[in-house]
């Protein structure tokens, strides 16, 4: 999704209102502007860097030592996969393998047609259900390997392929 | 619109209304929407209850709470129906009806959801005689399943801001300070400061702006415990803030919580408007003339965050990257202010302290570490899920009778506390005392309460690489020994799990080890080398099994296993399908497969999906 520049200003001018231009809420700002914009556009950073007057820099340095930011535009599906020790020891590892296999992507990437992003997560607090993925923020507990591939293809576009 | 409240007279009275129109006869469901529950489909058994007793016509005497985290996830979607206390576990929507029909109108149990006893399978009625809840005591997690986080008035009807009216009224900020130390709590975060003696520094720091924060960037892995408090009690969290706010003398207040939290972050921040609706927050709380104000911050996902100064230049906006603590934060935190950080659990505990006095408090638990203790208890155990107990409970009582042991018939290894920053725990240390003082004298640490539980099939090799790993990922790169150090450590451990390690290698990880503890700028790279060396003290045969022998004991390690096919295979061909590299080719039927070791990636999908366990790993 291509969004044009003016569109974003007017979106990022919306959400530092929100936050009274206040600079030291710039995390949040970053936050809201992602979930707004679906990534964080280089037009949205250098808005922000002059609507806050703060140097662009540290719109970076902040935007890019985040985990949850992206720089890039994500796929329609994103898929998170937890990482977290509970989930390490029932096997995350093989889970992790398996979706990488069936996407063909790296955790951190999106496939080109920009169906599915991959990301992997520390720990979602939810460790009892280990290992688990989660899908556009629905969480799937107790994976196993065999379970994997059925999950991705119920995401995928009719007759598109993964 | 809630009415406000400016004395704690007018809150007595509150309480007393709203006792008084709740009807003692009716019973409650109380359905977790916990995380944990939710996953497994609570809320469309909450649904599918208020449809099914409205059908049967029984609405007037039958009520459906959404509560907060019953703790015992592994058993969810949990269903407590009181007062009888009868314990549903695992309760599916096509369970509503029967539930609805036998329990709620005909008044009897429906035996196939009551909990089975691990040893003698015989099914158990009341919550309380459930043994993974017996053996607890439930303080902080008391009141989570009965309330519904929403709602300030479930709070209220269980005392709710008692202490805070007790602190503004019948105390003044030193008593309040002087009651927390003679307390013994000690912050639940990991490090163990004396939570008394933090107040009082900031109270005595000079300045008039002072900051109060709340730490819930539960950032290790394992730990769930903030995220419950914080999503299910959230008042709780907030009293103690208020409370602590008005002895160290402090205006404003900060939630930091993880973004990936969403349900904690939804609770919070409504627990805030409805309390400053009410005068317990915001300005002249209770009519004290005492102002106070909460914000939220939603963290970015790093795990150095949870770091005191780390998560202070986060909350200014700034990279999260800690500094040096030779000011104490106690000085100049927060805006250069000073600035007390506590973290959740440990603001939870304040009101139980003002309300029941130090002297109760501090009669449980250990000499140096009082009160309880939530831990995660998770991994390789049964009864997996959050539990409470008194501070000296033995490792042995929570994982067998508390967590019911280690499922599958395996054997139990190791038993790791305080996430990345803590160490592992071997059998012969089972009958250790839990508290700060201890975990730390055996390698280990509290943390913020993780306990993974390890079987025989745990690797402890790949352990400490799998901490390692996790931290080089999320170290902020300040400081020289720890960014170089992991590095190093993490290419080591690589080159030994990869069967390509020496003794030399050995001898060098220790040596990082020693140099990043002692060296490094924060605790993240302090406590880093813990994993590696409790790894290295506890289970050294298997480090030398991978790099003597090239084997490792567990099967975990990829280069040195392989998938085998056994001969009691009869080739049905549930693997060959499965296979994403066609290494296993069909020989035909009832003949054992075939697998070729050259195209096998040893992604263990065929171990997996095999029932017959034909497939052996070697």
């Amino acid at each position: 999704m291509k969004i044009d520049e003016a569109q974003i200003k007017t979106k990022v001018r919306g959400i530092l209102q929100k936050f009274n231009n206040n600079s030291a809420m710039l995390v949040g700002i970053l936050q809201d502007a992602q979930s707004e914009l679906g990534y964080l556009p280089h037009e949205a950073l250098h808005a922000i860097h002059e609507y806050l007057d703060i140097p662009l820099t540290r719109v970076y340095s902040v935007a890019t030592f985040f985990k949850a930011f992206s720089l890039v535009p994500l796929g329609k599906h994103q898929v998170h996969i937890c990482m977290g020790t509970a989930c390490h020891v029932r096997g995350a590892e093989k889970i992790l393998d398996s979706v990488k296999r069936e996407l063909c992507i790296e955790p951190g990437t999106s496939d080109k047609d920009l169906n599915f992003s991959l990301e992997t997560v520390n720990c979602l607090g939810a460790c009892a259900l280990g290992p688990i993925m989660v899908v556009d923020g629905k969480y799937h507990g107790n994976m196993k390997i065999e379970g994997v591939k059925s999950i991705l293809e119920s995401y995928k576009e009719p007759g598109g392929k993964i | 619109m809630l009415k406000r409240l400016n004395s704690p007279h007018e809150l007595e009275d509150l309480k007393k209304s709203i006792r008084s129109c709740r009807d003692l006869n009716k019973t409650v469901v109380s359905v977790c929407a916990g995380t944990g529950c939710i996953t497994l489909g609570s809320g469309e058994v909450i649904e599918a209850l208020r449809k099914e007793i409205d059908a049967q016509g029984i609405g007037h005497k039958v009520e459906v709470r959404a509560s907060g985290c019953h703790g015992f996830c592994e058993r969810g979607a949990l269903v407590n129906i009181l007062p009888q206390n009868i314990l549903y576990q695992r309760v599916k929507t096509q369970d509503v009806p029967e539930l609805v029909a036998k329990t709620l109108v005909e008044g009897q149990v429906v035996e196939r959801l009551l909990y089975p006893d691990i040893v003698t399978g015989k099914r158990i009625t009341r919550e309380d005689e459930v043994p993974f809840y017996a053996r607890q005591k439930r303080l902080l997690l008391e009141h989570s399943s009965r309330i519904d986080p929403q709602s300030i008035e479930d709070y209220l009807y269980f005392d709710g801001y008692k202490a805070l009216g007790k602190a503004l009224y019948a105390m003044d900020p030193q008593q309040i300070i002087e009651e927390v130390k003679a307390s013994g709590l000690r912050g639940r975060g990991g490090g163990g400061f004396l939570t008394g003696k933090k107040w009082e520094n900031t109270r005595d720091a000079h300045g008039d702006v002072k900051y109060i924060i709340c730490n819930c960037d539960e950032g290790d892995p394992g730990a769930y415990m903030d995220r419950s408090l914080m999503e299910s009690n959230p008042h709780s969290v907030l009293e103690g803030m208020i409370i602590g706010a008005f002895a160290i003398g402090a205006h404003e207040g900060y939630i930091y919580i993880r973004n990936e939290y969403p349900l904690a972050v939804k609770n919070a921040t409504n627990a805030i408007i409805k309390a400053e609706e009410m005068g317990l927050l915001g300005d002249n709380i209770l009519g004290k003339g005492f102002n106070f104000h909460i914000q939220i911050s939603r963290g970015g996902g790093a795990f150095v965050c949870g770091e005191s100064t780390a998560l202070m230049a986060s909350l200014e906006g700034k990279v999260g990257e800690p500094r040096a603590k030779y000011v104490h934060t106690s000085e100049k935190g927060l805006w250069e202010r000073p600035s007390n950080l506590n973290n959740v659990e440990t603001w939870a505990n304040v009101p139980l302290i003002i309300n029941n006095g130090a002297k109760w408090y501090s009669g449980i638990g250990t000499a140096g570490s009082k009160g309880t203790k939530i831990f995660s208890l998770v991994g390789k155990v049964r009864n997996t899920g959050l539990v409470e107990v008194p501070m000296g409970i033995t490792l042995r009582e929570i994982i067998f009778e508390i967590g019911g042991g280690i499922p599958g018939n395996k054997r139990f290894k190791a038993v790791q506390t305080g996430g990345p920053s803590g160490g592992f725990i071997p059998d012969t240390l089972l009958d250790l005392q839990v508290d700060f003082d201890e975990l730390t004298r055996v390698g280990s640490m509290m943390g913020s309460g993780a306990m993974i539980v390890m079987d025989e099939s745990n690797c402890m090799v790949d352990m400490a690489k799998y901490f390692i790993t996790f931290l080089l990922d999320e170290l902020c790169g300040k400081c020289l020994p720890c960014r170089e150090g992991m590095k190093q450590l993490h290419t080591i451990l690589i080159r030994i799990t990869n069967g390509e390690g020496t003794m030399a290698d050995v001898q060098m990880i220790e040596d990082l080890c020693s140099t990043m503890k002692t060296a490094s700028l924060c605790g993240l790279g302090q406590s880093a080398p813990n994993p590696v060396l409790t790894s290295l003290r506890y289970f050294r045969e298997e480090w030398e099994a991978h790099v003597l022998e090239k084997r490792c004991p567990a099967k975990v390690c990829k280069a040195l296993i392989t998938y085998n096919i056994s001969e009691k295979c009869p080739g049905c061909g549930l693997c060959v399908k499965a296979c994403p590299e066609t290494a296993i080719v069909s020989k035909g039927k009832k003949q054992p497969v075939e697998l070729d070791q050259i195209k096998c990636i040893r992604c263990g999908t065929c171990y997996d999906v095999c029932k017959l366990d034909a497939i052996v790993v070697k």
